[in-house]
Parts: C-alpha cells; structure tokens; sequence
C-alpha cells in the first residue's frame, strides 16, 4: 500500500521567499543567487567568472538558465550568477532544459575556439575549471575549424606572476580580485572584442597598443598570488611553480601559515617528500579563500642548503662540528645544569613557535633551569606591554574581538599597527567590512599609508612616540572618532610598535576603558600569540597567571606533578635584561630558539651578550647569528615536519598536523623533553599531541591578575634636539625576514625601501625628493632614496628592514631621534 | 490635417546658417522652453507620455514612461545623458540633424532636464565627428550667452549646465550603459543591470539617457501639442520620423516622414532606384536589423509594423542595396564590422562574431562548405540571447536574416568548394 505524501506548504521564512528550481519547491535567503540555490539543491551549474566572494560580473555567460516569472518565460536564458531569487520564481538548469543545456555547450564550445589545446603542458591542466567543465558541459568534438587568436606566451606581469592571454577566458576574476578585495587595480582589460587581454601598465607598452598609458606598474600587490589560484584556466600562472609538476602528482595536505599571527588556512601541496607549492585554504572564519603573497610563496627556507638537521658541538678550535644526539644533548645538559646551578640561565624563544613547543619552553625554564627568565618578546617590548597583554590579552578567544567582529564594527581604530604589512588577512577583512559593510576604519599613524587608502580609512596623524597623547586627545579633538568608538561593537586593535611608545597601552586602557571599545593585539609573529597563552613570559604561567600567585603556582605544581614551593616565585627577566644579564655575567646560559638579533631593540648588545655568556644552546633550522656563537646547536623541525597548533591574534586555534613525514626533524617540545631527561627533570612534551595535552589540563589555573601601575606611570616624549627628526619605522611584509630566504620572485614584490617625509621636512634638511637622503645616529647610517608622503614636518619614515635591519645600522627604532642630511654618506 | 511629409524636425535645415540661434529664434526657436518652465515638471513628463513618443534610438522604448522612472525628489543629483554616439552603421539622422539644427536639440534638453529635475546634462557624441561636435559646442556657448543654459534660465530660478563630451570611437559605447561607464573616464564596457540608470546611472546616480532625435522632437510636442503629435504616424508610434536612405537609390540622404510609412514612398522620395537597377534587400533600421527584401516594399516602417514583419525598426537607417550586390558579401562585411566592434566582456558576442567573421571570409573565398551555413546557423542561436547586451544580438541579425532569404546565393559560394573537396589529397602527399 502506498500513502500520498501530504500537501504541506512549506513555511517561508521572514526575509526568505520560495521558488521552483528544476521542479523542486526551495526555500531560499532574499538576495540569494540563483547559481547558489541551485548549488544548495546539489546542481553545479557550470561557471567561470562568478566567485562567491565577488562582485558578479555576468561576462562569461557560461551559467545560463531558463527563468519563468509570474507563469511567463522570460525571453532569454538569464545568467544565473547574476539574477537573484524571487519569490515565485521557477528556474530551469541544464538538468531540465534543453534551451539552458545548449546555452551551457554553446559557450563552452566559443570559450573553446580560441583556448590552446596545451593543457599537456599547462599548469592548470588536471585541475582546470575549463578542462572538468568541458569535459560535463561542452561538446565532444569542435566545428571550429578554422585559425585560433595567438598572443606571444607568456608575458610576466610582475616577478611572480605569469600571464599566458592564449588560455585567458576573461572572466574578470582577476581584476575583480584585485579591485575589490585586495584593493591594487594594477591589472585590467585592455583593446576590445577577440583582442580583449588582461594587462599591466606595463604589457600595454610592450604591446605598442593605443593605450600607451604609463611608464609602466608592474601588477604590484601584496595578494596577487590569489589571482593565480582564482584562475579558472591556466591564464596566470606562479613564476616559482611554473612546470615544477602536475596537480595529479601532488599529495595536499591543510596547514597552517607560519608567517604572522593572521592564522591563514593553507594547503600544502608536496611531491616525493618536497613541498611545491602552497595555496590559501578555505576557512571563510579567518581568510576566507585568501592569503597573502608571503604566505604563499615563502616556504623554501625550510628545504634550504644549509638546513640544519644533525646536532652540533663547538670543538676545542672553536668551530661547530656535527655530533651525535647522545654527545650534543649530554655537552648542553652539563652545561645548563651547571648554569642552572650558578648564575642561572635564561631562555629567549622567539616568536615563531607553536603553542605546544613554546610550552615545553616554559616548563623546561620553570622545571629544568628552576627559573622565571624566559619571554618570547624577540623584538622591542616594554614592562608595559607585558602588563596590557597580561590583563588584556592573555586568555580572550574570538568571542572577545574576531574577524567577524571586524566586519560587525561601526568603528575600528588601529592604533601603531600596520595591517597590509603586518597581518595581511586582517587588513583584507577590515577592507571588506569598510567598502560592504560601512565600517569606519581609523588609524593612528604617521602617513597615508596604503593601509589606511585602501581601507576607505581616516588617518590622525601623530609624531612617531605620540601615539599615546593623540589617544589621549580623542575626546577633545576627534569627537567623530570618539561617538564612533563609543557605539556598540567598536574595535581597537593594537600593533607590536605600541612597545616602543612609552604610556601607550595605559592610554588604550582609558581609552577603552572611557568608550566600552573592545582591545585586541595584533602581533606580527605568528607564535607570540601562542607564546603568551602558554607562559612564555618572565611573569606569567601558562594559562595566564601571574608567577606572583601563590595560589596559581600551587595549582600548577600539583597540575605537573611537582614538589610543593618548586616554582621560582619571583618574576623573571624580560628579553632585554637577559640579554643585558649575559653580557655582564649575571646570567650563565642562554637557550635560544628562533631569534633574529637584527630584530632586536639594540642588535649590538644582543652580539655581544650571545658572544659574552658561558653557554649559548641554540635550538635552529638553519644557521644564524645565534648559532654563530652556539656552543650546542640542535636541529629543529620546520612547521612542515611536525604537528602543531598556532594561536591566531583573535586567540583562536590554528591547529595543523604534519606534511612531509619521515624527514627525521623533532618539534622543540621533543628535543627539550630528550634534553630535560638529560637534566633529571620531566616535561611530558615527548609529542606536540602531548605537549597540548599537558597545556590544556594546565591552562585552565588562571589566577587573578592584578594590574601593576607600570601602564598608569605618567610618560612624557623627550624632544627631540633642534636639528634631528624623529624616526618612525616598521617592517613591510616582504623584506629580508630569514623566512623569505631563497624566493627571488616573492622577493621581486617587496615594495621600494625609501625615506618618506613632507616636503617642509625635506626643504629644511636640503633633501631633495627622488634623490638619496641619510638618515644617521652615532651608530651608522642608513642612506635611501626619498619619497614625499604627508607627515607631520621633522618626521621621517624608514622600512625597519629593508634592506638592512634599521636596529643595527642605527641602532635605533621608532619614535627615535635621528639626523637628516640630503645625498648618501 | 498637415500634409504627411510637412517637415517638422527638419524644417530649418535648408535655410541658411540654419545651425546659428539667430536662425533658431527666427523660426520659432526657444519658444518651447518658455512655456515649458512654467509648467510643473510632472505635466511635461504627462505630456510626453500622452504624445506617445517613443525613443528614437532603436528600442522604441516610450520616452514618458522613462522619464517617470526618475526619483520626484531631489535627494541626490540627477542626470540627462544625451545618446548621440551614432555609429550604427547606415545610420546618419543625429549627427545631421546636430549640424542643422544644433538648438532644437539644445532646446530639448532643456526641457527634459527641466521635467526630469536634472540640472546636469551630458551630450556624448560620437568622437569621429569632430565638425559636428565643434557646432554643437558653439550652439552651447551660444545658449550659455543669450541666457537659455547656465543659471536662472529665464528667470524661471531653474539651473542647468549642458557639456558636450566627445566619444573615443568604439560602437559599444552607443550602449546606454557603456555609455555611462565610457562618460566617467571608465573602460566603455555594458554595466550589469539592475540597477537601472534611473536608480543608478552616471556617478551611480539617477539618470536617463535619450536619444538626440528623441530629445529634439520634444520642443515641437511642447509648441504643438500632443493631440497634434498624434496625427502623425500611427496609433503605437505617433509622430514624425527621420529615416536615413543610403545605398542605391537616386537621391541618398534623410527623409522626414511620419512613422508608418512604406519603403515604397520612401523610394518615391528619394527619386527611385539608381540607374533603374532592381532592389534586392534593404535594412530596415541599421545592419542590427534583420534584412528586408523586394516583397517588403509596403511594410510599414514604425516599430509594430517592422517587427510583425520580422524585422526592427531600429535607427530607421535604410540601406538600399541593388541586384547587383552579393548577400554573402555584404553580410560578411557587416560580420567584420562586428567583429571589430565587440567589446570583449561576455563569450558568445566576443568569440562568435570572430568565429563568424571568418566562416563568411572563407565562404567568400570559395572555401566554404555547405556545413558551415548550418554551423553559422547554430553559433548565430548560441549567441542570439546570450549575451550581455544587445550588440551580439544585432551581430547575428545579417546572418541570419541574409541565409533565410538568400541561401541560394551561399550555396552558390560553396559550389566550387564541392569539387575541390571530392579530390582531396592525402596530407603529406606534396611533401
């Protein structure tokens, strides 16, 4: 027997209307895409130009579909990726229409005449769009018989992007992108009909066309390598993977970027135990379908020549010789347990590692040296900082401020934070929620920068070190910025230079504390985040009590099996004072991960504090300024080799499990367990699996913080002397960072270095714009060419590292006096 | 009743320095705009709307109607954009009548900007035209001096601007939208709709876009009523008309009849055939629209008349082609133009008219085969209604208005192909 189903109405929800896709009843979101609907009932329809994550175009006009409204056909078959839902609307896909499929194998065949045929030899072929749709959609055979539209191939368009206009099918994805999303519309279409190609200012000139328009941009832009992914054919393609292998070699594996604190899904793609290439993964929480050029490409490093993977010992001519594990780990045992046991020895982890393995940091600083000097801080840092991360910071997930947050905001102030170059993905959200969503974005800075054009941004313009009482004059002066900050939803997002401005975060703090504007850190590492959560800080424990807590530190012996009263009770050193420590002999030992000295507050010292100490143990991927005065270097593994978890400046969880396996490389959590066994003490970070473990069970004793009154001090900005200028610097995203070791095409889109100031500044200082300029200190000089931009007069900017690190020519950083001379020195 | 062929948008044109305001005012010029500034703006869009004009530009679209599509208030800046980037090929009406009569159509704009709330106006001529572009830019200074355009026109306390902005020769900026896209300094390229120019055209925001023709029968409704208007033409498209006659007639050039009338008067008109040759086919509105043939003499040519037919009215631009012209030649041409003229935004306008153009070029050669008509068939539907606008619609409009009434003639092409093909040889047997 068989029961006629009941005729029920299907209830629309508010804001939603019904319609009939392909003789199905759908309920669908007002403003919904018919190519989504139809996608939601399980019908792919075939596209190339439309990307949910653009504006739609309606050009290639592969999605056609039959549209019926109010009981009458439309004329035309509609575009699906353009039309939007309507209620009563019947659709009619290829599946049931015989007028949508031969639309459909129409386009495909004359998006067709003019494709090559090198798929054989084309980068795309094997996971191209055009080929898998071609193959459903498109005829078997061509009538097109007669002679194809050719372009020489390829043409670059930047260092690391290739354009083959042969295999374009102008879809616009590209453009679109870098209109809309990443905001550099340095491509675009150029002629017209069949000659219709995509080009830079430049290729228009190679072409010798009509549109003679430039001396020619390069398509310069920090997300380009987003384009080449986005491609629905073989039409751009990486300089750096070009013909390296076919998609159906590659094993893929999701990552995890290593690079900032962003937290970029990523997909690693690796062949015969080599990785080929990286691509942005889908996480539409974080980075959507984005990621930068720097995350993209940067990755060659950890397949380096010079990759450390045995130990090493200094031998008695003072060279570093390889050893074996046994050997290197018994020589730096002794030695840090003799240090231990002495002066102490001080543990600087840098900001690069994983939650698990900067945990094993703490607790072999906490358990094997029995002290409180360790901090993750390898850049400049306060007492300050410290206490904002400790009463701000430490133990807020997204639910405090996330990406979401962002795009929600009515306002968000970036206060001595950079997005385009410190944390990429935040700065494409914090565009996307300005042109879509209205937010208003403001920054405290020192110039116009990119960051702040394309994020539709407004600028309070301040010298380098008055951040602090430019927040302090939001009430009086900026009383937009003020009621902005005060609505509901408003953000604050701080920088890692706010270290460097004396009485900033205390000026955040009332600050948010007056306007109810939520505070979140951006740090530009991508483990400082992770390094904070798990006590990696001279005064703080994992979870984010402070040392000082009795109750804490009780819990915490109980929690990792130790005797009552082990735990050093006193705060530790921070990274300047061990390294200050060291040089005078105050500390013995120091181990060091992944520290750069370049990167530090005053490069010199931290030269001689490494040469100065009695034991240096280095725990490195590859050769360094550290390992130059290492008596024990240890390999570690790069993020490729192991497993772990990164901590995203929302605080979320990047967790990420291993791509190439076998290679024989340890996580540091692994070589510090071995190393602590070696000093009589147990850590359980045997694996990163165990290391999180042991963290999560630990990381629920938070105590209470108590603020200190470091961030409440009154602070004042020394003047500067009458014929200095004041510095303001920060890294660019691509610059010479040892990560972007060995990517000469990555390399070739760091943008210019130059000296940026007014022309007042410039006229006063006989510097003339174009030319070579010197900015100096008693320590050295640093000459480059000038650019005029809009900051406030006797203020000149200069990358921190590009080329050379700013620290150790100057010795200087920003917010610092410097002197300004016209010409090279 | 007036006789039929009385000239209304052309009667100035043969006087002398017919394009001067002095000539304008003598007959009759800005008579129209003094009345019209002391209506309320909705009773001009009423009166539009009851004349029953009808865009003149070759969708037919009724010119009332579009203009009610404007916002009543004034909440943001409103814009009139002239249409004058004639470039349909055989078309040749706007650009004449701008070099004759340069203030009829200033005129209208006046008045339609006056009734839309406009105080912007924007000509886009076609930028070929320098001469023609250069007299509608004296008009307008000469407007600007004698107080018609500018601040306070007449007192009335209404402001308008008019500028005059010359095109960079592409066809598809004939397209409204393209049009806008190209006025802003942008990439002439159609823009995706909705949204309208009414909700949100140059500068994203409400503007509507007319056709000179259009604009400069205004005045006359104004001056003449709409009960006048109406008796000429017909019922669906009142009015009069300049239809634009090139090709093998006696006497080429633009003919102002009422809308309805038959190619049979026109060629009255126009002095006949050339030479007494014998028609063969004639557009009626412009290449985009399917040719005609001999037993289309008596269609009349207004837009119900046209489409019943199987054509369009389009431009009303009439190329008159004798016994002496190969179908398959001409259509070939035309495929060319199109080819050439194909933005590039959307597949099938962008790859058919490439892949078209050279079937017919090979076809023409004596290198076709019967296939390739059923082939050119097949890709003139995939591009029929598929594209992003109108242009890949009219390309395939020659080919397959050319083989319906003219298969023979490229069959005939495919003949001697035929027998070449029967002996090919084996490849590589020369080598």
């Amino acid at each position: 027997m068989t029961i006629a189903p009941e005729e029920t109405e299907t209830e629309v929800p508010e804001g939603h209307v019904k319609l009939v896709v392909d003789g199905e009843e759908v309920v669908a979101p007002e403003g919904e895409l018919l190519i989504r609907t139809a996608e939601r009932l399980g019908t792919v329809i075939p596209r190339f130009c439309d990307h949910p994550l653009l504006d739609p175009a309606g050009a290639c006009r592969q999605c056609l579909v039959e549209v019926e409204m109010d009981g009458r056909p439309m004329p035309k078959p509609q575009a699906s990726c353009t039309m939007t839902v309507a209620d009563g609307m019947v659709v009619k896909t290829q599946k049931s229409s015989r007028v949508a499929e031969k639309a459909q194998e129409g386009v495909m065949e004359l998006l067709l005449i003019n494709h090559p045929l090198d798929c054989p030899v084309c980068d795309k072929g094997g996971e191209c769009p055009l080929q898998n749709q071609a193959m459903a959609h498109g005829r078997s055979t061509s009538r097109f018989v007669d002679t194809k539209r050719t372009f020489p191939k390829p043409i670059s368009i930047s260092s690391q992007v290739l354009l083959d206009r042969e295999r374009c099918v102008l879809c616009q994805r590209c453009t679109r992108f870098s209109d809309q999303i990443a905001g550099d519309p340095f491509i675009d279409l150029l002629e017209r009909g069949v000659h219709q190609q995509i080009g830079t200012a430049e290729t228009a000139d190679i072409e010798n066309s009509a549109s003679h328009t430039s001396s020619g941009t390069p398509f310069q832009s920090y997300f380009s390598g987003n384009t080449i992914q986005i491609c629905p054919v073989g039409a751009l393609t990486s300089a750096a993977y070009r013909f390296r292998s076919r998609p159906f070699d590659l094993v893929s594996s999701p990552s995890v970027c290593e690079h900032c604190s962003s937290g970029c899904a990523l997909r690693t793609d690796f062949r015969r135990g080599k990785v080929m290439r990286r691509l942005a993964g889908d996480d539409p929480d974080v980075n959507e379908e984005w990621s930068c050029d720097k995350g993209r490409f940067a990755f060659r490093y950890a397949a380096a020549k010079d990759r450390i993977r045995k130990p090493m010992v200094r031998d008695d001519a003072g060279e570093l010789v390889e050893a074996s594990w046994t050997e290197a780990l018994r020589r730096a045992a002794d030695a840090l347990v003799a240090a231990r046991d002495g002066n102490g020895a001080g543990v600087l982890t840098g900001g690069r590692l994983t939650v698990e393995d900067a945990y094993a940091y703490t607790k072999f600083a906490r358990i094997a040296l029995r002290s409180n000097d360790i901090d993750f801080r390898a850049r400049a840092h306060s007492a300050e900082e410290l206490d904002f991360l400790a009463s701000s910071v430490v133990g807020t997930t997204p639910e405090h401020v996330s990406y979401a947050s962002l795009e929600k905001a009515p306002a968000v102030l970036c206060v001595a934070f950079e997005p385009e170059e410190e944390s990429p993905i935040v700065f494409l959200r914090l565009r996307k929620a300005a042109r879509d969503k209205g937010t208003k974005v403001f920054h405290i800075g020192q110039w116009t920068t990119s960051s702040v054009r394309k994020t539709f941004g407004e600028l309070l313009a301040c010298q380098p070190g008055g951040e602090a009482a430019a927040i302090d004059g939001i009430a009086d002066h900026a009383k937009d910025l003020d009621a902005a900050l005060c609505s509901d939803g408003a953000v604050v997002l701080v920088g890692e230079r706010a270290a460097e401005v004396p009485g900033l975060f205390g000026a955040v703090a009332r600050l948010a504390e007056r306007t109810g504007a939520r505070v979140a850190w951006v740090p530009r590492r991508a483990g400082e985040r992770g390094a904070l959560e798990a006590g990696a800080a001279p005064t703080l424990l994992p979870g984010g009590a402070p040392v000082t807590d009795a109750d804490a530190r009780r819990a915490l012996e109980t929690s990792w099996g130790l005797d009552a009263g082990t735990l050093p009770a006193e705060p530790g050193r921070d990274t300047a004072a061990m390294l200050a420590a060291a040089a005078s002999g105050e500390l013995a030992a120091l181990v060091v991960a992944g520290v750069d000295p370049d990167d530090l507050p005053d490069p010199a010292a931290a030269r001689e504090a490494l040469a100065n100490v009695g034991f240096v143990l280095s725990l490195e991927m590859r050769p360094s300024p550290v390992t130059e005065h290492a008596d024990v270097v240890l390999p570690i593994a790069p993020v490729d080799e192991k497993t772990g978890t990164f901590l995203d400046w929302e605080g979320r969880e990047r967790p990420f499990t291993i791509t190439l396996e076998g290679t024989g490389a340890l996580p540091d959590c692994r070589v510090l367990d071995t190393l602590a066994v070696e000093m009589d003490a147990d850590l359980f970070t045997q694996t990163s699996q165990a290391a999180w473990s042991d963290f999560a069970r630990c990381r629920v004793v938070k105590g209470t913080f108590r603020a200190s009154d470091a961030h409440k001090m009154p602070f004042t900005t020394p003047d500067a002397p009458a014929d200095a200028v004041r510095l303001a610097t920060w890294r660019q995203l691509v610059d010479n960072g040892s990560l972007q070791d060995d990517e000469p095409h990555l390399a070739g889109t760091a943008r210019n270095a130059v000296l940026r100031m007014s022309a007042t500044t410039a006229q006063r200082h006989g510097v003339t714009r174009g030319e070579q300029a010197t900015i100096s200190t008693d320590r050295g000089a640093l000459t480059l060419p000038v650019e005029f931009a809009d900051l406030l007069d006797d203020v000149v900017w200069a990358p921190a590292r590009s080329p050379e690190s700013i620290r150790t020519v100057l010795g200087a950083g920003h917010g610092a006096a410097v002197t300004l001379s016209g010409g090279a020195r | 009743m007036a006789d039929p062929i009385t000239p209304v948008l052309t009667k100035r044109w043969l006087s002398p320095n017919s394009w001067r305001l002095s000539t304008y005012e003598q007959l009759e010029g800005y008579t129209a705009v003094k009345k019209a500034l002391r209506k309320p703006p909705e009773q001009l869009v009423a009166l539009i709307k009851d004349a029953g004009l009808r865009g003149r530009g070759g969708a037919g679209f009724p010119a009332g109607v579009k203009w009610s599509f404007m916002p009543t208030n004034e909440e943001k800046p409103h814009y009139l954009v002239i249409n004058a980037d004639e470039g349909e090929p055989g078309t040749c009406k706007d650009i004449p009548l701008m070099m004759a009569d340069p203030h009829s159509l200033i005129e209208g704009c006046i008045i339609a900007s006056y009734a839309m709330r406009a105080h912007h106006c924007f000509i886009y001529v076609r930028g070929e035209v320098l001469h023609c572009i250069r007299r509608l830019q004296a008009a307008v200074r000469e407007a600007y001096d004698a107080g018609y355009i500018g601040k306070d026109i007449l007192g009335s306390g209404f402001d308008l601007d008019i500028v005059v902005h010359a095109g960079a020769g592409a066809y598809i900026c004939g397209e409204e939208t393209a049009l806008l896209d190209s006025l802003e300094g942008r990439r002439g390229q159609p823009r995706l709709k909705p949204p309208f120019p009414a909700a949100a055209g140059l500068y994203a925001k409400p503007t509507t876009v007319n056709n000179v023709e259009t604009i400069a029968t205004v005045p006359y409704i104004v001056n003449g009523g709409s009960d006048w208007f109406r008796e000429m033409g017909t019922e669906k498209s009142p009015g009069p008309k300049i239809y634009s006659i090139s090709g093998h007639v006696e006497q080429p050039g633009q003919y102002e009849a009422p809308l309805g009338t038959t190619l049979r008067e026109l060629l009255e008109l126009a002095g006949g055939m050339k030479d007494g040759v014998p028609l063969k086919f004639w557009t009626p509105g412009g290449s985009s629209t399917p040719m005609f043939t001999a037993d289309h003499l008596d269609v009349p040519l207004d837009f119900e008349g046209a489409a019943e037919a199987g054509s369009m009215l389009g431009t009303t631009a009439i190329m008159v082609f004798n016994e002496t012209v190969s179908v398959p030649w001409a259509v070939m041409k035309w495929t060319q133009f199109y080819e050439h003229e194909s933005c590039g935004k959307c597949t099938p306008c962008r790859e058919g008219t490439f892949w078209l153009a050279q079937v017919l070029e090979r076809m023409v050669a004596g290198k076709g085969t019967e296939e390739d008509i059923d082939t050119m068939l097949d890709v003139c539907d995939n591009i029929l209604g598929r594209s992003f606008c109108a242009l890949g619609d009219g390309a395939v409009s020659p080919i397959e208005s050319g083989i319906k009434y003219f298969r023979d003639e490229f069959l005939a092409l495919c003949e001697d192909n035929k027998a070449k093909q029967s002996e090919a040889e084996l490849v590589g047997a020369k080598a």
